[in-house]
């Protein structure tokens, strides 16, 4: 049991370091192009590269937690994202729609739909938790 | 699925925590099953089985 809980805090730790470096790589490849680079186009894509690696390595750790996560976790974060995934799917389109029809007034942007991701499996995964208590 | 885990387990004097630690879930995971919240997976339910030297049948009440 022990064992076990390091073992899940060993990936809970390495998720973490993955996710801050992502963050990161994701603020070099924005913002070092005007400000470290000059434009240089090989370092942008150099940027670009190494920030969508880190990406594949959070991907990789989060399945390497979710597999140690015991069974009502499991569970409780399996029905988080089919959730988390219905809404984005539907929201995001619906989003998508109004941009396009000019019902809204600003364009549609992705970073808007990466917060209603976050906040809803975040939300999900609360309310699924409070249910099995 | 309705099950005996509440009644087994203060039988033999045992704390959630310990059932938890000695089946290898965590102490949520009992209390939602004693609570017949959560089904348990089949490895769960078969260490569980092993520990009371009860068949899983007798355990666990299906009523399909």
């Amino acid at each position: 049991m022990e064992l076990m809980k390091f073992e899940r805090n060993r990936r809970i730790k390495k998720l973490a370091a993955w996710t801050w470096s992502w963050v990161a790589t994701m603020a070099i490849a924005t913002f070092g192009p005007e400000f470290i680079w000059d434009n240089h186009p090989f370092m942008t894509q150099f940027a670009i590269i190494v920030n969508f690696a880190n990406g594949i390595l959070i991907i990789l750790a989060n399945r390497d937690l979710f597999n140690h996560f015991y069974e009502l976790e499991k569970n409780i974060h399996l029905e988080s994202l089919a959730i988390t995934l219905g809404l984005a799917v539907v929201v995001g389109l619906s989003y998508s729609l109004l941009d396009s029809t000019n019902l809204i007034k600003q364009n549609a942007q992705i970073i808007m739909l990466v917060m209603f991701i976050g906040v809803t499996y975040l939300t999900s995964i609360l309310i699924n938790t409070r249910r099995y208590k | 699925m309705k099950n005996k885990i509440r009644d087994l387990r203060t039988a033999i004097n045992m704390t959630q925590e310990d059932l938890a630690s000695i089946i290898g879930v965590s102490r949520q995971t009992i209390n939602a099953i004693e609570k017949e919240k959560f089904d348990p997976s089949l490895p769960t339910a078969f260490k569980m089985s092993k520990l009371f030297e009860l068949p899983i049948d007798q355990i666990f009440l299906f009523e399909g």
